[in-house]
């Protein structure tokens, strides 16, 4: 099967561009279906081609396709190991699950079948950058989800938010991408070559300590970007514009989860360079707290979820930087399960509640969409960490392996179960607030379960978001066993092996999360003028989480409002009147000077003739003075 | 074959010239069939092109004037081929584009065929002199084009953009004959025959004067900034033709001068001038980018994202890596693809409306999903978006200048970040919202003819991107000839790749 495995990328892209030309008159639901079909059978594929990693008699593969740009080591090339496997299955299969939810949640938009042109193509893009066997070609992938991405945000483009949004999620991507593409320098100046197989062998011997810390910390800064971490996160919650299935997809489960993707694929590099391991911890500690108390007051059923997403790929952050590829990896699985399936959830409601996005005019929608109810608190449940959900045990390893690892990983340590416990709140806040007490709908609103091609996919979402954490237990460590290969020669931190602290650190972290929950359902079971004064209580700090401590208007003042002055002073002071000042100035003394020696002549060309001859004779007579020497 | 190639074309002019007088819509359609033959012969000429040969193929010549060395010779290279290639294709499209000429169409037919000729002309001149000639021959019709059918301010564009370009090739005049005098002072006799000057034997300061003559002619054809003035006012007032083929191709004679006149003539110059250049290209890249954010006019923004694109290409060229000179070879192909497109499509919205400011639109993509679907794609693949042909250009460039110029390589990587500001605001303002202004609420979207026109376009945007292969294994044994000739007529090394710590000590010393 892995002889096939350029399939997995041309089935989507072959959807996307048979749908381009024909989607319109195949019409709805046939071009969905089309679409979902595409994404299923990669997703055959890349399973039938990753059997042998599951048998543990899988080789790891680097197969070229064509050259690029052989002058600077670029190729189309891919890889296949554990690591790519994983990844491919991750995405063809919570993809196939959205795609088949897309036929419902998209049921009667105009622009149908162009929904799908764009999700078939921003899978195949996905399937690129994870791919990828060498750097150029992941830049590829990563710079074409963020095409996708940017399309799909603003899908919906009449709506300026919508348009103004996609926009920005590019652009502050591009500053991520500006940091990516200094770091492909640096790695074809130091190996030769981007290829993977050339890079990662050879890094202990090419790389000294500090270009390896450079190199991590550029490809940081594009990771930053893509995965939305502090600073660069303010793109990810206003891409809730795009249809919810989109920030299922894309803005939860797949796409920005490529950062964490390429530090886990970078490892070899990140070994040399501690510092710069140790700044991806650092960060994505800070994101995952900072980007949780935003989540706490926010009202916006999605906007609770996308500052939710920022944190947790925090988490992620600070498990491949802590070197527990694994955990890290095995974090953004049961993520990619229970986020999709929050955001998915959170589609059903908004489909049920006619667009209402408010969870302040929810409420009790328990009785009425059963389905979306029940798997939502399943994600819920799986994402506050509470055994045997499936998000305990990913984010128990990565909290394990940074107690384990001491010194400043302990205060990550710290800061990761505090976020633990303010997930836990937040998220039970809105699982009460959307479908427990009165219902606070506007006149007119008759909320109702969604089709099955929609809560389909929310029961197998749910099933894997309760059991997908038993992959990797301290009893069954499936998952370690399985990425082995993909980390050859990399020292993958572990989290710590003794029952007892295991035992000890997850019930601190279980402690955390029931906490939050307990806390959450007491202040939100009450009605709503008694949560209202419970939030009024806490005064300025919630009014900054609310406002997400205006962190947009800060960068609008440092940076887009002085850039904008620079430019306009650039173009109309100083490019009009004094470079262009200058260029007419010249020719108005020279037609001056004309005029006042040939006072009849006005022709231009005339004027061209007199100036170059005269300019060749004299300088062809300075010329040879000058280079009389020779 | 070549001297057809560039017959071709002016046998055209004159057929056009003849057409009877009372037939006036046959000038467009006779023009752009004639406009296919020289595009047939560029086809072969790729086609039979020998890859991997550094030389000069299809040589022809033959005596001009003896007593002064004068002779007419051409061939192309692997530099000149894409350039040969690219006019043959954007002519015939740009002659397709102007049905919105209305008066004295045949002249405008003669002039674009006279001078695609020239353009052709320039790539293959292997004489000075003959180089000379058609450089400044270009200017005649370009002149006219944009003279006669701009826009309000037509006359002072063309006077602006033929004074400004003319200054420049004055001196660049007078180096060439200093160099055919120093050819007779060195071997008895005057000769502009390039392969013969190559051989001259020229000290460092006359490297530096003669690099400057002929430096100051390309600086204003490219525009290298603060050179860049004529640009923005010869593309707004020019008509959609001159546009297309001033952006797709006569800028490109700033960057091929460089590349193939001073590179080889003056490589002392060159290795010791390295800096300064470096400066203005990335000075050019990062100017022209901010300031196009701004523009209120589609056209002159567009124009301004020239002035950004063709500093990388001026970059690559003075990184003297393999990659950098590669990657300004491509460029300048990419960005006639490109930015020709998207004069093309500000021309189509202008026809249709007549107004290019981009506060006079809004909300287009649903009136027009074609046409809005068009621009993306041409906007992304001016972006630089890996996968379209832009972004091919630009990482050889910044990946092949690291090695020599990590610094401008950083700041000019910067660019990449202004090209999606200013061509994604742009698309917003243009594209998106709901079109209010009832002027915008009728627009018709692309016709099949206009549809026609791009699809080449679109199609040559993704080759190139995908499988640069076929253009690149054609352009390296040329540029890796430059580099060889470089190295062994300076002490200039180019560094391997793949050895990290040259850079840097070759920084430390000061190169």
């Amino acid at each position: 099967m892995t002889d096939l495995l350029w399939l997995v990328i041309v089935l989507p892209l072959f959807g996307s561009v048979f749908l381009h030309f024909f989607g319109r008159r195949l019409g709805e639901p046939v071009a969905g279906w089309v679409a979902t079909l595409a994404m299923a059978g990669s997703f055959v594929v890349a399973f039938g081609a990753a059997l042998p990693f599951f048998r543990g008699t899988g080789e790891n593969l680097q197969v070229v396709l064509w050259e690029w740009m052989p002058a600077v080591g670029a190729t189309f090339e891919l890889t296949w190991d554990p690591l790519a496997a994983l990844m491919t299955l991750i995405v063809t299969g919570v993809g196939s699950l959205i795609h088949l939810y897309s036929i419902g949640y998209m049921s009667g938009d105009e622009r149908f079948s162009r929904f799908f042109v764009y999700l078939n193509l921003f899978a195949a893009s996905m399937l690129t950058l994870v791919l990828a066997g060498n750097y150029a070609m992941l830049f590829l992938g990563w710079e074409l989800v963020g095409l996708c991405s940017y399309l799909l945000i603003s899908f919906w483009f009449t709506k300026p938010s919508a348009a103004a949004a996609g926009k920005k999620a590019f652009v502050v991507n591009r500053i991520g991408d500006f940091g990516f593409m200094v770091g492909l320098m640096l790695i074809f100046t130091s190996f030769g070559t981007l290829s993977y197989a050339g890079i990662f062998e050879r890094a202990p011997e090419v790389l000294d300590t500090g270009v390896a810390t450079a190199i991590g910390l550029l490809l940081l800064v594009g990771a930053i970007g893509k995965s939305a971490q502090i600073p660069l996160y303010v793109w990810l919650p206003d891409a809730m514009e795009g249809p919810t299935p989109v920030s299922a997809l894309i803005h939860a489960a797949t796409m920005v989860t490529a950062g964490v993707y390429v530090v886990a694929r970078s490892a070899p590099i990140y070994q040399l360079a501690p510092f710069a391991a140790g700044t991806v911890a650092t960060i994505g500690a800070l994101t995952a707290l900072w980007a949780a108390s935003i989540a706490l007051a926010q009202n916006d059923i999605k906007k609770v979820l996308a500052y939710s997403t920022i944190s947790q790929l925090g988490y992620m952050f600070l498990g491949v930087g802590a070197a527990a590829y694994v955990a890290g990896v095995f974090h953004l699985m049961t993520h990619a399960f229970f986020k999709a399936l929050l955001f998915l959830g959170a589609g059903s409601v908004i489909h049920g509640m006619a667009d209402e996005q408010d969870m302040r005019k929810m409420g009790g929608l328990a009785r009425h969409m059963p389905i979306t109810a029940i798997t939502m608190g399943v994600a819920t449940l799986a994402i506050a960490g509470i055994p045997p959900f499936s998000g305990f045990w990913s984010k128990d390893e990565i909290l394990g392996v940074a107690f384990e690892a001491g010194g400043w990983f302990v205060v990550l340590w710290v800061v990761g179960v505090v976020t633990a416990m303010l997930t836990a709140f937040y998220m039970t806040r809105q699982f009460v607030m959307v479908f427990l007490g009165e219902p606070r709908w506007d006149e007119g609103v008759h909320p109702h379960e969604s089709p099955r091609t929609m809560t389909v996919p929310l029961l197998v979402l749910a099933l894997l978001a309760f059991g997908g954490g038993f992959v990797n237990t301290p009893w069954r460590t499936g998952l370690e066993h399985f990425l082995e290969p993909a980390f050859e020669g990399v020292a993958v931190a572990q989290p710590p092996k003794e029952l007892s602290t295991f035992f000890l650190l997850g019930g601190v972290s279980v402690v955390a999360g029931v906490l939050g929950i307990v806390a959450a359902y007491l202040a939100y079971r009450r009605p709503a003028e008694a949560w209202r004064r419970f939030q009024e209580s806490l005064g300025a700090p919630w009014r900054w989480w609310e406002q997400a401590y205006r962190v947009d208007d800060l960068y609008g003042a440092l940076v887009v409002a002085p850039g904008k002055a620079l430019a306009e002073r650039a173009a109309f002071s100083f490019d009009l009147r004094i470079v262009d000042g200058a260029v007419n100035g010249v020719a108005w003394v020279v037609r001056r000077v004309g005029t006042a020696l040939r006072p009849l002549q006005t022709g231009f060309v005339r004027n061209y003739g007199v100036v170059f001859v005269a300019g060749t004779v004299a300088v062809v007579a300075w010329l040879l003075v000058v280079g009389r020497g020779i | 074959m070549l001297t057809w190639l560039i017959l071709t074309p002016v046998v055209g002019a004159a057929v056009v010239a003849l057409l009877p007088r009372r037939r006036p819509e046959l000038y467009l359609p006779v023009g752009v069939a004639l406009s296919l033959i020289p595009l047939a012969l560029a086809g072969v000429l790729f086609f039979e092109f020998e890859t991997g040969e550094a030389g000069f193929q299809f040589l022809q010549q033959a005596l001009w004037y003896e007593p002064l060395g004068i002779s007419y010779r051409v061939g192309v290279d692997g530099i000149s081929l894409g350039l040969i290639v690219l006019t043959a294709v954007l002519v015939p499209i740009s002659l397709a584009a102007s049905t919105s000429i209305d008066r004295r169409v045949k002249e405008f037919v003669v002039y674009i065929l006279l001078l695609e000729a020239g353009l052709f002309g320039v790539f293959v001149a292997l004489d000075l002199f003959l180089f000379f000639v058609f450089f400044e021959a270009i200017l005649v019709p370009m002149y006219f084009i944009i003279g006669i059918w701009g826009g309000e301010r037509r006359i002072y564009a063309a006077v602006k953009f033929f004074l400004y370009t003319a200054v420049g090739s004055a001196l660049m005049l007078a180096a060439i004959i200093a160099l055919a005098v120093m050819h007779a002072r060195q071997t008895g006799a005057p000769s502009f025959d390039f392969a013969d000057l190559l051989a001259l034997d020229l000290s460092p300061s006359t490297q530096r004067w003669l690099f400057a003559a002929f430096g100051l002619a390309f600086a204003i054809k490219v525009p290298i900034f603060p050179l860049h003035t004529w640009l923005p006012d010869a593309h707004v007032e020019a008509p959609t033709a001159g546009s297309v083929l001033l952006a797709g191709v006569l800028l490109k004679l700033g960057t091929y001068g460089f590349l193939r006149f001073n590179l080889t003539l003056f490589p002392q110059a060159t290795v010791d001038l390295v800096t300064v250049l470096a400066v203005l290209a990335v000075v050019g890249i990062i100017y022209g980018g901010l300031v196009a954010i701004v523009q209120p006019d589609l056209k002159k923004l567009v124009a301004y994202s020239s002035v950004s694109h063709l500093g990388f290409i001026v970059l690559g060229t003075f990184a003297l890596t393999s990659g950098g000179l590669q990657g300004g070879v491509i460029q300048m192909i990419n960005h006639g693809l490109t930015t020709g497109a998207l004069f093309l499509l500000v021309g189509m919205i202008y026809e249709r409306r007549h107004t290019k400011k981009i506060a006079d639109f809004g909300g287009l993509a649903k009136v027009m999903p074609v046409y809005a679907g068009f621009f993306l794609f041409m906007a992304f693949a001016s972006i630089g978006l890996p996968g379209l042909n832009g972004f091919i250009g630009e990482f050889l460039v910044l990946v092949g200048s690291f090695a020599t110029l990590p610094v401008y390589a950083v700041i000019a990587a910067f660019g990449v970040i202004l090209a999606a500001v200013y061509l994604l605001w742009a698309y917003e303002r243009v594209f998106t919202g709901v079109p209010d202004k009832p002027e915008n609420q009728r627009l018709v979207d692309l016709s099949g003819r206009e549809i026609a026109i791009l699809a080449p376009l679109v199609v040559l945007v993704l080759v190139l991107g995908l499988y640069p292969k076929v253009l690149l294994d054609k352009v390296a044994p040329s540029t890796e000839a430059i580099l060889d000739r470089i190295e062994q007529t300076t002490d200039f090394q180019v560094p391997e790749p793949g050895r990290l710590a040259d850079v840097f000590v070759a920084e430390g010393e000061g190169r």
